[in-house]
């Protein structure tokens, strides 16, 4: 069996934001990237299978960008993936989920992967379409949004997650691509012998251009802040003094201080 | 513009949601068709035509059938846009939709701004404006970003709709109830939230208490029940529970989408967060930049 993880490298939420000079992204300078949270759950669930398979399966992780996404292969690689792959690309936010999508279903294509895994949705641009379209690129089964996996017998099966706390639960026959949410496992920290095993793995290098054959079908026009909420109040200052301001504030706004 | 919005239906129950999409259809300014993979025991009320294919028939969400109905209403109605509200069946199944149609598809819509579409991103710290380049679009809107139309006049004109059977790699199982409740947290009247930034488990009874030094209930969004910390039945948020309380005050919670659109009707909203530009910010009435283990027992001594 052959699997693949797709990864993407997103900054820090932490960080404070600011618009590019192109108006349409964020000014990279300044932040530091990490994996995608939910990325790092598809990474843990690929590496539960391979263990749970005995060892068999090869696991591969892909990721697109410019050469620091090679920082979140190496956390893959340390976390039992077998060999990485990084799409070159300096500027893959110019890229739309569709264009994303087909540069990793040419690549996955080309390889016969019986299962990929992905987050469910980045945390940078949250589009929640790129695994979907690699699956109908592909014409693999597709399920999102698992808060479990199963496999047994060439079966997946994916519990989904629906709202209010209902789950959903389906059968998928290989080849597949499920998305995964946050919670269905507890990604595990390499560690440092598996980090020192990890920089022996090989990370082939692609560049992109050669993969991507589709036009863009939606554009980014502008990156902004929200708009705050009209006459929301900022507090600042020490704890004593923000105590008695917030006292006041409900005690006359509301009527729940009684 | 003619819009086809897709309703939800599920265990033989119209999902209400169906009246925000109507609403979206009203601030585009679209003529609208409906459709609906459900009964006509639970049709939605209002006019137009409603493409209907019987769940009876087609069962519960099998997303390759359920894309092969949407696909032929679009045919049929001569839609430009395929509108879905944004929610675990609107993801999963709009960009198959967008995939065959090869349409530009925008992702949890949350306003229209210069004619393109505005969407969170950042972890919902900032919003982009994205157009589709598309003759045909395909849109998830965010659950609760436009509003209800309510309950409108009339009955749909019902056409129907049969697809051949296809190809699919997935069988649809069953469903997992949600655990027993533990807390109703829709009719509390106070609602004190824990989040990741109140460090780790054993700080959640600080919270706790505030909570009940204002009369009120315990939630929790995410990443925190998710950890363990505190049990399902207080989470708030889409995968939670969605409340309207008097008060709401969020601890420690940077104020991802899904936790906004849980709490963002909630009547007066303050924020507790070392982060002054947390998006929690958009939507509270009052942001007290502090640490929450510092600022929060401080709070709840006040109170006593």
């Amino acid at each position: 069996m052959k699997i693949l993880v797709c990864v993407k490298q997103v900054p820090d939420m932490e960080s404070r934001f600011r618009p590019d000079g192109g108006g349409t992204w964020f000014e990279e300078s300044d932040l530091a990237f990490r994996m995608n949270e939910y990325d790092e759950y598809a990474v843990e669930q690929a590496v539960q299978l391979k263990e749970q398979l005995g060892g068999e399966p090869e696991v591969t992780v892909l990721s697109i960008g410019p050469d620091r996404v090679n920082e979140a292969i190496k956390k893959a690689l340390a976390m039992g993936c077998d060999r990485g792959v990084h799409i070159q690309d300096p500027a893959p936010q110019g890229k739309d989920p569709w264009q994303i999508a087909s540069v990793i279903a040419t690549f996955a294509g080309g390889e016969g992967f019986d299962l990929i895994f992905t987050g469910m949705q980045s945390q940078d641009r949250g589009s929640a379409q790129v695994g979907v379209l690699v699956a109908e690129l592909l014409g693999f089964a597709c399920a999102t949004t698992l808060v479990g996996f199963a496999f047994a017998d060439g079966v997946v099966t994916a519990t989904r997650e629906l709202e209010g706390g209902i789950k959903g639960v389906a059968r998928l026959r290989l080849p597949a691509v499920v998305t995964c949410q946050l919670g269905l496992n507890i990604p595990r920290y390499p560690t440092l012998p598996n980090i020192m095993k990890a920089k022996k793995k090989e990370i082939l290098g692609v560049a992109a251009s050669g993969l991507l054959q589709e036009e863009p079908v939606a554009a980014t026009a502008r990156f902004y802040p929200p708009a705050r909420k009209g006459g929301g109040v900022v507090l600042e200052g020490e704890v004593g003094s923000l105590v008695e301001q917030l006292y006041g504030i409900l005690k006359e706004k509301t009527t729940v201080l009684r | 513009m003619k819009a086809l919005l897709v309703c939800e239906y599920r265990e033989g129950t119209l999902l209400d949601s169906t009246y925000e999409l109507l609403a979206f259809a009203d601030r585009l300014g679209a003529e609208r068709a409906l459709v609906l993979i459900g009964s006509d025991a639970a049709l939605p009320a209002g006019t137009g035509t409603l493409y209907l294919a019987d769940a009876a028939k087609y069962g519960e969400y099998n997303p390759d059938v359920h894309k092969r109905i949407v696909l032929e209403a679009v045919a049929r109605s001569g839609a430009d846009c395929v509108v879905f509200v944004h929610s675990s069946y609107g993801w999963d199944l709009a960009p198959r939709v967008a995939a065959v149609l090869r349409a530009g598809q925008v992702s949890e819509i949350v306003g229209i701004v210069d004619g393109g579409y505005e969407v969170g991103c950042c972890n919902a710290k900032m919003r982009r404006t994205v157009a589709p380049k598309t003759a045909k679009s395909v849109l998830t809107i965010q659950a609760g970003a436009f509003g209800a139309t309510g309950i409108p006049a009339g009955a749909p004109q019902v056409e129907r709709i049969d697809v051949a059977d296809g190809a699919t790699g997935v069988e649809f199982v069953g469903y997992e109830p949600a655990e027993a409740k533990g807390v109703d947290l829709t009719r509390a009247e106070v609602i004190v939230s824990a989040g990741r930034g109140v460090g780790k488990k054993e700080n959640v009874p600080v919270i706790e208490g505030l909570a009940r030094a204002l009369g009120g209930e315990l939630g929790a969004s995410r990443p925190v029940v998710d950890a363990g910390w505190v049990e399902h039945s207080h989470q708030v948020g889409t995968t939670g529970q969605t409340v309207s309380p008097k008060l709401y005050v969020a601890c420690g919670i940077s104020g991802a989408i899904q936790h906004l659109a849980g709490m963002k009707k909630s009547d007066f909203i303050v924020a507790i967060n070392k982060d002054k530009d947390a998006p929690i910010g958009e939507v509270a009435d009052v942001l007290v930049v502090a640490d929450v283990m510092q600022f929060v027992p401080a709070f709840t001594a006040k109170l006593q």
